[in-house]
């Protein structure tokens, strides 16, 4: 399946976003399996620089021809910088998910929260129960 | 469990993803929806639409027993011919649109949305006066042949001469040796063929098609880009743009409903509605600020809802965030504004020409 793409450096959440924790800070995007069930994303709505997110808080969404998918944040924090590139070329999601389809950067308040992460092994084992 | 079309497992062989719509297992996309729409616009898609119903009305007096079910006229065209109709309500709703085909004044098949199958028959059968209907749904399968390319793939696989065929014309024959009704239909706004046959031939048909097709580029195509094609020719689906609380006029369809031919369900209310003026239109809109307009989105203007988005997507051919929703009349014509809500945000969007989708 193509679909089995997780990359084991990096941490998941069951909605199916990942997080890659660089100190106190996780840059943030969404897993090879959520764009590939996405479709051709066609839009990306992103949250502003500075603005204050909650766990499990939608932050934005991605819509394909067909869909809308909320975003959610897999951590408390601060947005710190976003992924404007996105805004002109959605489908950067679709092409490279892990890299430069990242969306968001977010400044951690409790840096113990990534505890509560998925990692690839326990990610790998949801997509193969769904 | 989902119905499944004889094409099933051809779709799972391609590797479709599967959705459940009106009880039927069927692909919403193989591959990429933006490729699937770009190859019906440039080259050939197939699609299977075996999920579709079939109602027959066979015997003398079949057409104008259908003729007084739907709002178009059955008289006007001749055998050979189909028309695009609407089965209304007595308020002038649609209880569906369908397609109707005149094979001759006794024999009259009728195309209907899967979604509305068993609510149609029902309702045919209640209402026809004269011809019995008989369900067909069973009896066909049918893979929708669209594109530029589309005439030049079928006609390779048939003897029937399709140039002879004109738009909402159809012919029986045989295409890649199954027996066929070659209607050039479709839901697409390209050209191309609906092709209706015997449900155990529809996966010899449909590997005749792909093999063929593949000097043409062909692709099969799934439910979302039938839905993104669609949308950007403005072609009405049945539950998000016309249902049975709108009428047919204020779904600008006018011109499938003959006002001047005998009694049909749902006429006294259509000559009602259009003497008193149409309060409310089904318009086209793009947004001009960011977003994508979605099915059930609020319409506002100066701060208070005044309508309702009934369709919407992000058009792979215009490219251009486009919507059909219903305003009141005064904001039908073409550059009037209004706001779009979406997600709490109010969008600007402006009334455009339609369909969207010109051809170059």
């Amino acid at each position: 399946m193509s679909d089995v793409n997780i990359p084991g450096n990096l941490k998941y959440t069951n909605e199916h976003e990942w997080a890659r924790v660089d100190g106190n800070k996780v840059v943030v995007g969404i897993t090879h399996h959520a764009q590939s069930t996405l479709g051709d994303v066609v839009y990306v709505e992103l949250p502003k620089v500075g603005s204050s997110i909650d766990k499990g808080e939608a932050f934005g969404t991605v819509e394909s021809v067909k869909a809308v998918s909320e975003l959610y944040s897999p951590v408390t924090g601060k947005v710190v910088k976003v992924n404007d590139a996105l805004t002109t070329a959605p489908e950067t999601l679709n092409t490279d998910a892990y890299g430069a389809g990242w969306i968001v950067e977010i400044e951690l308040s409790d840096t113990s929260q990534l505890s509560e992460l998925l990692d690839a092994t326990a990610y790998g084992d949801l997509l193969k129960n769904a | 469990m989902a119905r499944r079309t004889p094409l099933n497992d051809a779709h799972r062989a391609l590797g479709a993803r599967m959705v459940d719509f009106a009880g039927w297992d069927m692909p919403v996309q193989y591959t990429s929806v933006i490729a699937e729409h770009e190859a019906v616009r440039n080259h050939v898609g197939l699609f299977d639409v075996s999920h579709m119903g079939e109602v027959e009305f066979t015997g003398p007096g079949a057409l104008e027993t259908v003729n007084a079910l739907i709002s178009n006229d059955l008289a006007r065209i001749a055998d050979g011919q189909a028309v695009y109709a609407g089965l209304l309500n007595e308020q002038g709703g649609f209880v569906d649109d369908i397609v109707a085909y005149r094979f001759s004044p006794e024999r009259i098949l009728i195309c209907v949305n899967a979604s509305n199958r068993d609510k149609d028959f029902a309702w045919m059968k209640e209402h026809a006066r004269g011809v019995t209907p008989v369900d067909r749904g069973d009896d066909f399968a049918q893979i929708a042949v669209q594109g530029p390319k589309a005439a030049g793939l079928v006609q390779r696989l048939t003897k029937t001469d399709t140039s002879k065929i004109g738009t909402y014309r159809f012919a029986e024959g045989e295409v890649a040796g199954v027996r066929a009704i070659i209607s050039r239909t479709g839901y697409t706004g390209e050209d191309g063929f609906e092709l209706y046959c015997a449900p155990g031939d529809a996966a010899a048909l449909w590997n005749a098609l792909l093999t063929e097709g593949q000097q043409d580029g062909v692709k099969a195509c799934g439910l979302a880009s039938r839905d993104s094609l669609r949308t950007e020719m403005k072609y009405a689906l049945y539950g998000n743009d016309i249902d049975d609380t709108h009428t047919a006029l204020e779904a600008g369809l006018g011109w499938i409903v003959k006002l001047d031919k005998a009694g049909f369900i749902g006429k006294d209310a259509l000559v009602a509605q259009k003497a008193a003026g149409v309060k409310r239109k089904l318009v086209g809109f793009e947004l001009t600020g960011a977003g994508i307009p979605r099915h059930g989105y609020p319409i506002h203007k100066d701060g208070k809802p005044v309508g309702e988005v009934t369709s919407g997507t992000m058009g792979p051919t215009v490219k251009k965030p486009i919507g059909i929703g219903y305003v009141p009349a005064e904001l039908a014509a073409e550059g009037s504004t209004f706001d779009v809500e979406i997600r709490g945000r109010a969008v600007p969007a402006v009334v455009v020409k339609t369909p969207f989708h010109k051809k170059p």
